[in-house]
């Protein structure tokens, strides 16, 4: 009998487990949903490509067996663009984190979401560096702190929902590890969807966000987005007071645009035939 | 599915005793005890509802389909 659940068997290199994530740090929460809902939509395994950058988030590559690539920091849609350009039909999935995808990775992420190529993306949201220690990350709120902000982040944070929506992205929802279930059918969503589709799955760092800005422990981590996130359905129902230190999770984008392999082969196959044609 | 089949399984060497299990439980199965990991010690309330594996961060808790024994 394996000590494991036939989910974590069937898609883990369980050899590499334990994982190194902190205890209570919900990339694993993630991960499991993003395996989940691979299993959900019955994906042969030999046609998924997980793509990742660097960061604690993007360590999930290796534990997950798949085909698997363990990227350069930021430029994990660039090698994931390449990959879905050269086989289209690989289901090609992009594990980054806040900071992968938008600082370092910023052009590479908003480019990807113009250009709507056919590969999801899935951002772990902690909000913090936590790799490196604990800086602030764009996405770290407005007065929050970091090792790099021990008196208070002077910047303003992304929204990563607005930011893809505004680049482009064509099917764009938001989750989190405490709403795990609504965040597996974001993401079986996100992957049939055809397209560039970014889930932004808000997670929690309790070694390094939640000690420095004093949020409690894991399971209080866990608490607050229980407490703060509000369906978007819902959340449109408050009014404007009602919605102070609320946030909005749910689908915000699911459209149709042309694609952008479709374009490429089209492309390549009229100039072809003009070439054969001699005009 | 029948949840008659389910059976709940701890495996307390993937255990890092966050805790979530034992917070996000609706009935009160478990508790992380003197060792820090989390215990199974009151499996008569458990309803197989699987908060505990949907939220595990470490995959040690889950539900499994009993075998024939």
């Amino acid at each position: 009998m394996s000590d494991r659940s036939k989910l974590v068997d069937k898609y883990f290199r369980t050899e590499n487990l334990p994982h190194i994530w902190c205890p209570g740090c919900s990339h694993g929460i993630t991960t499991r949903a993003i395996v989940k809902a691979i299993d959900d939509l019955g994906l042969n395994p030999e046609n998924v490509v997980i793509v990742s950058g660097i960061g604690c988030s993007s360590r999930a590559a290796g534990y997950l067996n798949f085909n698997t690539l363990h990227t350069t920091h930021g430029r994990a849609l660039a090698y994931a663009t390449g990959i879905k350009v050269s086989n289209p039909k690989l289901d090609v999935i992009v594990i980054t984190g806040d900071g992968d995808a938008s600082a370092i990775g910023g052009n590479h992420l908003i480019h990807a979401c113009r250009r709507n190529i056919d590969l999801t993306v899935i951002v772990f949201n902690n909000s913090i560096y936590g790799m490196t220690g604990g800086q602030y990350s764009p996405t770290t709120p407005h007065e929050a702190f970091g090792t790099t902000a021990p008196y208070g982040n002077i910047d303003r944070a992304f929204d990563l929902v607005k930011l893809v929506e505004g680049a482009g992205a064509t099917y764009v929802a938001r989750g989190t590890a405490y709403h795990a279930l609504q965040l597996t059918n974001y993401i079986k969503k996100a992957i049939t969807h055809k397209g560039l589709s970014v889930v932004e799955a808000v997670s929690s760092c309790p070694t390094y966000y939640g000690r420095r800005n004093k949020l409690g422990d894991a399971v209080a981590m866990i608490q607050w987005m229980k407490d703060t996130f509000v369906e978007k359905r819902a959340y449109e129902r408050l009014d404007e007071e009602q919605r102070i230190g609320k946030f909005p999770f749910g689908e915000f984008v699911n459209i149709e645009a042309p694609e952008y392999t479709d374009k490429l082969y089209q492309m390549i196959n009229e100039v072809e035939a003009r070439h054969e044609a001699g005009v | 599915m029948s949840k008659e089949n389910l059976v709940l399984r701890l495996n307390r060497v993937s255990c890092k005793g966050c805790g979530i299990c034992v917070a996000f439980c609706p009935t009160n199965v478990l508790a992380i005890v003197e060792d820090n990991k989390c215990k199974i010690v009151n499996l008569e309330a458990c309803i197989k509802c699987g908060q505990c594996e949907l939220r595990c961060p470490d995959y040690a808790i889950y539900l499994e389909e009993a075998s024939g024994e």
